[in-house]
């Protein structure tokens, strides 16, 4: 098997400030299954065609923002050799027993220096994308039900110090460099994009102040016309598009940013290249990163170094 | 439907707004600038204003940019409230945190 270790994004967990509004927005608007709520309030969703139990999670709170991100690995014995890893690299990680998420497996959690939680684990039940593993259909009815992604695909957090997170991430976890913007120096990254996979990302980091901040969780879609019909919903449904339909520079995908009703940043977006761990990392420099943010404003918009989580 | 008029004290600007809007979007969506738009659901912050005279309708914001006390002293979201009467205000929030824009963070970069 050529894919190994960390194997993807697995979940997410956001903090909403009315959890009923959000809940039908999460539901009707951006158009995630529900599968779940819990003894904590917890309210559980995954895209129509992931087959795992949960990728998305929202709960209650006074302040919105991500609680954690998590991916998951190929095995059991895999969670266990990185728990080993990250502390032997010097990363205090702690265990989060089965159970304590709807139906997700033992958990390692550890903080990586941008100020974010960040979690591991192997096992995650396998509910289906309601199809069945012999002679499936194409799609299902959930597939037209709002925006409809396909699957929860990345997340771009905001901190201080994604050197150290990136390191991490690279000399522990197995992610590589795909792409980077520098900052007037020439050496200090503003931003990196790194992939466990075949995709142009699976996180992203922005340098920024204040520790622990998301820009935003991403939800991929088919196509370009899927991305234009997102855009068409979240005018129907009166929800604040910070900018796009547009295309990144950066990986090539094109985009929508919208806000949820709490002012967390999503993204529905499509495309984007494959990369693989061979292949040369691109730089982009700071006097063309609007290019590399937005390809066709070709300027940075107020809002992507400042309104984060 | 009724319509108030809002009035910005930093810039003298003046718009006029329904019930049905927020302060922010009743401004933004004439085109009117002053006040930052942000992510328009009490999150980020940065469209913090004072409200200096007039009545309002207000829905939960952020803790980390609303305390209590801001709360109790006409200090919200412009984002968040929907404004009864004509109103004036001062604005607090800024397009401020960026890295770029900020030498300070940018010189404690190794």
């Amino acid at each position: 098997m050529a894919m190994t270790g960390v194997l993807r994004p697995g979940h997410a967990q956001m903090r909403v400030l009315d959890l009923e509004e959000s809940i039908k927005f999460y539901s009707d608007v951006v158009g995630l299954v529900e599968t779940g709520r819990d003894a904590q309030g917890r309210v559980y969703f995954k895209a129509w065609d992931e087959r795992d139990h949960n990728s998305f999670i929202i709960r209650q709170a006074d302040k919105p923002g991500l609680d954690f991100f998590s991916f998951k690995v190929d095995s059991h014995a895999t969670l266990l050799k990185f728990d080993a890893d990250l502390q032997a690299y010097g990363i205090k990680t702690e265990r989060i027993p089965a159970g304590e998420l709807l139906e997700t497996g033992e958990r390692v959690r550890f903080m990586i220096p941008t100020g974010h939680q960040i979690e591991l684990y192997a096992e995650k039940t396998d509910v289906g994308n309601g199809q069945p593993y012999t002679n499936p259909e194409a799609w299902i009815p959930e597939a037209e039900h709002g925006i409809a992604p396909v699957r929860m695909d990345h997340a771009l957090l905001y901190g201080p110090d994604i050197d150290g997170a990136r390191d991490i991430l690279v000399n522990v976890l197995g992610f590589y460099l795909v792409e980077r913007i520098l900052l007037e120096d020439g050496k200090t990254d503003l931003a990196v994009w790194l992939s466990c996979s075949t995709k142009a990302h699976d996180i992203a980091m922005v340098r920024h102040p204040e520790p622990g901040k998301v820009h935003h969780v991403a939800f991929l879609l088919d196509s370009w016309e899927k991305v234009l019909r997102a855009a068409d919903i979240m005018s129907m449904n009166r929800v604040k598009i910070d900018i796009g339909p547009t295309r990144h520079g950066v990986t090539r995908g094109t985009t929508i940013y919208a806000f949820d009703p709490s002012g967390n940043r999503f993204e529905t977006f499509s495309g984007g290249y494959s990369s693989y761990p061979d292949w040369h990392p691109i730089t982009w420099t700071i006097d063309d990163v609007g290019r590399g943010i937005f390809y066709h404003d070709r300027a940075l918009n107020d809002a992507f170094l400042t309104v984060v989580t | 439907m009724s319509y108030h008029s809002i009035t910005l004290e930093d810039t003298g600007e003046s718009f006029r707004s329904s019930e049905t809007r927020t302060v922010l979007d009743g401004m933004a969506a004439l085109g009117k600038k002053g006040i930052p738009v942000g992510c328009c659901g009490g999150g980020c912050g940065v469209c913090k204003i004072e409200i200096i005279s007039g009545t309002y309708r207000k829905r939960v914001m952020s803790r980390e940019h609303i305390s209590v006390e801001d709360e109790a002293n006409n200090r919200v979201l412009a984002c968040r409230v929907w404004p009864t009467s004509d109103l004036r205000l001062k604005v607090l929030g800024k397009m401020s945190k960026s890295v770029c824009n900020d030498k300070a963070v940018a010189s404690e970069v190794k």
